[in-house]
């Protein structure tokens, strides 16, 4: 399992449902009365200095949660500032005449400013999104360079918006009644908006749809076999960061009360990035240690450089980039992620012993889905057949699994039996012959549309988010057993469900042994347990049909006794399980069929007696007598 | 508008294009063997273009110190590896050599007045300074992180283009140049007058094009690179070594930068940041291309060369916006054709 992707640490600490107050409590308690008194303290340039620094924050806690929890990155946040604050400052300086006729009340509205930019932000964002987030990794960071570019010299050659000299005289936002003409004014707005994106973003991390973005760096396999729609996932956490951005963007243009095109050139999307990666982007108050960090940092190096060279320039950025570069090779957390590491470390607490099965509250059970009668055949293959090239893989491969039944498919290496999992499992599809699962055909369906018709599996490779608690690797299994989105998320209305998804994978959790790991990063389990983990998340989703690869190796004996039991257990309750494996004491003492594979097809089937003495069996597995 | 200036055009569009395509394979090249987007390709381009105007124009060449600078870099980060590793102070001769050669070459570029030297020597001295420096880049912020993540290769990347502007603007002012052309006049076929920089853009860009083949084709070590792209692992296990590769690639792509630079610089007034843009386009292309495919992003950065010359005529001050949004019909067309999901590793 490779670690994450640029940071070790998740990026809220899990704090399901836990009375005492989270780390980010804590900060929040400490922050706020610093907040409350700053501005009656400070001298107006550094509340103006704030000031920045909140709209830099706002628009750079957008790319911790693109960058740092959903690994992928954009360059494109200064561009989304810029179409939010040059919304805004048209509508604020544009008169009515100019504005057609129905739109004319628009002129001059704030809040008209404010919905314009954000409804633009979110449409180009979507437009952005939806060419590219399919795509590999590489083509978001590209577009967004391409749109950033192309946006920056779009609005230094629009007339209406002002060219190269920019939009100016705004006016002092006036909302509800209160003015904030003032830095001190405006301190606490920006400050308010910021800290309740932050509060959000918690929220939404610590969530349904939170583990969907955080389960995107874990592989997409893995989460569109559990039924996460990852292309959602992407979008969702695009749109968000675009959000952000669209706030920072009319928060900008009532601060400074003047737009032209060179704030939100590439550049400053760039510089946007290193705010996120020097705060730390696996942490959501990286955010605000980055914007402070580098606008303090800047206004440092401004002063000293050109003294040091004899030159004026923008010759920061070479501080900044080898920074980053340092950072990268060195400190890949950034400062936020040093900061939890290092506090963690003096905390001491092994993780295991943080909680037992017991601090969860109890909720309601998930409604369950209607199980098939013992007997039923729930998976079906009909001479399925899978050629790469000229190489056949499976040849006219066919048999049943019924409910209440184990069936193990085994052959040596090589026998095809990786390539027939992936069809069943619908990651792969058959060149010909037909899979049935319950009746109906499958070959073509994705894995997602599979996971929510109640078919779950596990990798041959364990797949799983190392740095994320056990129980929350199990509940992205219950991802299509809740409803909950985004908004819901963010303003904790999903509370009732959440417990019960919690509460579910805490009952799977129990069910296979590892209810002492609740709350342990599920990295620090060994091998063997990360593998029954898998089982849990797969159990999680309430399935009829188990498709298990490997699910004994690197168990040790009593783990691989336990296993048995449990998969003895489901089997009684009606549960139909398909396994591939290569333990032979393990298959022939729980299973009820083996299918036989060699060389892509079929040479044995039956019940293990049978199989264990048929003599095409022994010639394959231990060669033929010469 | 007429054939004339539609021929003008074309022809305007053929050279930037040509140039634009060598970009966007070296990007591809560096892309498919270490994976990395190397968004510091238009350094090369820039700082060569720069480079070959400053020997012109008589003023100090100054990128023998960066060369120097970061060739001590890469002596330092050894020396510190090999302490890490057998507890030695011990530097490689590899890299006390490139510092000696950095060394040597600063010294010639700052003593000897190359401004009488003649066009071929300067190009070969602007060639003799960039090819080491790709080397360098790789070796300073590249290797230790090789393995990592494309996204963090992507932000080092971004990092590095940002340092390199920077020091772009220290060494050659903020102040632009053009060279001299390699050879007056032109050649007149038929109607058409061709200048002599658009034939010289495009036989050079040929002549690399079919060395590259050949390079990759015929020669063992660009055997090695196509194996290292197409299965870094298995590569590595038949003894090609992933250092090797990514020096490889990225001296190639310094090489074609370089080239890029020399032949752009009488054509367009080049500035320290003028690098980034041009090779925007190459991006361009290669993701025309798909990130995979040669001749895709050879063909679409003509395509590119062509949009930008006649969107000059037609609304010259949204150049920029038009080739830009050119990618988003690309974009589609790739995401529709995609299917379903796939782990990047």
């Amino acid at each position: 399992m490779k670690p994450g992707v640029l940071s070790k640490s998740p990026a809220a600490r899990p704090a399901p449902s836990m009375p005492r107050l989270s780390p980010s409590g804590w900060i929040l308690l400490a922050l706020l009365p610093v907040l409350a008194v700053a501005p009656l303290l400070l001298p107006t340039y550094q509340v103006t200095l704030a000031n920045n620094i909140g709209i830099f924050a706002l628009a750079t806690l957008g790319l911790v949660l693109l960058t740092g929890v959903a690994g992928m990155t954009s360059f494109g946040q200064a561009a989304f500032i810029g179409v939010s604050a040059y919304a805004a400052a048209y509508l604020a300086t544009v008169s009515a005449a100019d504005l057609p006729g129905p739109l004319a009340w628009m002129a001059g509205s704030p809040l008209a400013g404010l919905a314009v930019g954000l409804v633009l932000t979110l449409v180009i964002a979507t437009v952005l999104g939806a060419v590219t987030l399919r795509l590999s990794g590489h083509y978001l960071p590209l577009g967004t360079i391409a749109w950033g570019l192309s946006l920056f010299y779009l609005f230094g050659n629009l007339e209406f918006l002002g060219g190269h000299t920019g939009l100016s005289g705004i006016p002092a936002l006036n909302l509800f009644g209160i003015a904030f003409d003032k830095a001190e004014a405006l301190f606490y707005l920006i400050w308010a908006v910021l800290l309740l994106a932050v509060v959000a973003t918690l929220n939404l991390l610590d969530s349904r749809v939170g583990r969907a973005i955080r389960a995107l760096r874990g592989g997409q396999r893995m989460s569109e076999s559990m039924g996460v729609d990852s292309f959602r996932a992407k979008m969702t956490a695009f749109l968000v960061a675009a959000l952000y951005a669209g706030l920072a963007g009319w928060l900008y243009a009532y601060t400074q009360r003047f737009v032209s095109p060179a704030p939100f050139s590439l550049q400053a999307g760039i510089d946007f990035l290193f705010m996120a990666l020097i705060g730390g982007v696996g942490q959501v108050w990286g955010a605000v240690i980055g914007a402070a960090g580098v606008t303090f940092a800047k206004q440092w190096l401004q002063d000293l450089l050109p003294h040091l060279l004899g030159r004026t320039g923008n010759f920061e950025a070479i501080v900044f980039g080898l920074l980053i570069v340092l950072l990268m090779q060195r400190l890949p957390g950034g400062i936020a992620g040093w900061i939890a590491k290092t506090s963690e470390r003096r905390r001491h607490r092994p993780a295991a012993l943080e909680s037992a099965a017991s601090d969860l509250p109890d909720a309601a059970p998930l409604p369950r889905r209607a199980m098939p009668q013992k007997g039923e055949a729930v998976l079906e293959a009909k001479g399925v057949t899978r050629r790469f090239g000229g190489l056949v893989a499976n040849r006219d491969i066919s048999f049943t699994v019924r409910a209440g039944e184990i069936l193990a498919v085994i052959g040596p290496n090589g026998a095809g039996k990786s390539t027939l999992f992936n069809q069943l499992s619908c990651v792969d599809h058959p060149t010909s012959g037909e899979i049935l699962f319950r009746g109906e055909r499958i070959d073509g369906r994705t894995a997602r549309a599979m996971a929510g018709a109640g078919l779950s599996r596990s990798f041959q490779h364990v797949k799983l988010l190392p740095t994320m608690s056990v129980l929350e690797n199990v509940a992205i299994g219950a991802h299509l057993r809740g409803s909950k989105g985004v908004a819901a998320a963010a303003l904790r209305l999903d509370r009732a469900e959440e417990a019960q998804l919690l509460a579910e994978a805490r009952r799977q959790l129990v069910r296979v042994g590892l209810g002492q790991h609740l709350h342990a990063e599920a990295g620090s389990l060994a091998l063997g347990q990360q593998r029954i983990l898998e089982i849990a998340r797969a159990l999680c989703a309430d399935p009829c049909l188990l498709l298990l690869d490997e699910p004994a190796a690197g168990l040790r004996f009593l783990e691989k006794q336990a296993l048995a039991e449990l998969l003895g257990k489901l089997r009684s309750e009606g549960m139909a399980i398909l396994l591939v494996e290569h333990d032979m004491d393990f298959v022939m003492g729980l299973v009820d069929r083996v299918y036989v594979m060699e060389f892509g097809e079929r040479i044995a089937e039956g019940p293990p007696e049978t199989i264990q003495t048929n003599p095409a069996v022994l010639e394959a597995y231990l060669g033929g007598i010469e | 508008m007429n054939l004339q200036i539609v021929m003008l055009l074309g022809q305007d569009g053929i050279t930037n294009g040509a140039i634009y395509a060598l970009l966007a394979l070296s990007i591809l090249l560096v892309f498919t063997v270490t994976r990395i987007l190397l968004i510091p390709q238009g350094e090369f381009v820039a700082f060569a273009a720069l480079t070959m105007a400053a020997m012109q124009g008589g003023t100090p060449v100054r990128l023998g110190w960066l060369l120097l600078a970061l060739s001590a870099a890469a002596m330092v980060m050894d020396i510190h590896a090999a302490w890490r590793r057998d507890g030695r102070l011990a530097a490689r001769r590899g890299s006390v050599l490139s510092v000696g050669y950095a060394a040597a070459l600063t010294a010639l570029t700052t003593l000897l007045p190359l401004a009488d030297a003649g066009v071929a020597v300067q190009a070969l001295v602007t060639m003799a300074l960039i090819v080491p420096l790709g080397l360098a880049l790789y070796r300073v912020f590249y290797q230790p992180i090789a393995a990592a993540h494309p996204l963090v290769l992507l932000i080092v990347s971004i990092a590095v283009h940002v340092v390199l502007v920077g020091v772009g603007l220290l060494m050659f002012g903020p102040e632009g140049a053009r060279t001299e052309p390699f050879s007056d006049g032109g050649l007149r076929l038929g109607m058409v007058m061709l200048n002599s920089q658009t034939i010289w853009v495009v036989a050079v860009s040929l002549g690399l094009i079919l060395g590259l083949y050949l390079f990759f084709e015929r020669s063992l070590y660009g055997k090695a690179l196509r194996a290292a792209a197409v299965n870094r692992l298995g590569a590595e296990l038949v003894g090609i070594s992933p250092e090797l590769a990514g020096k490889a690639s990225f001296a190639l792509a310094a090489l074609i930068g370089s080239l890029s630079g020399i032949l752009i610089a009488p054509i367009t007034t080049i500035y320290y940041d003028s690098g980034f843009i041009i090779s925007l386009k190459g991006f361009v292309g290669a993701i025309i291309g798909g990130l995979a495919s040669y001749p895709v992003a050879a063909l679409g950065a003509l395509l590119i060369g062509q949009a930008e010359s006649f969107s000059t005529f037609w609304a010259s001050s949204y150049k920029e916006v038009i080739v830009f949004t050119l990618i988003l019909p690309v974009l589609v067309w790739r995401s529709l054709s995609h299917q379903g999901a796939e782990d990047e590793e």
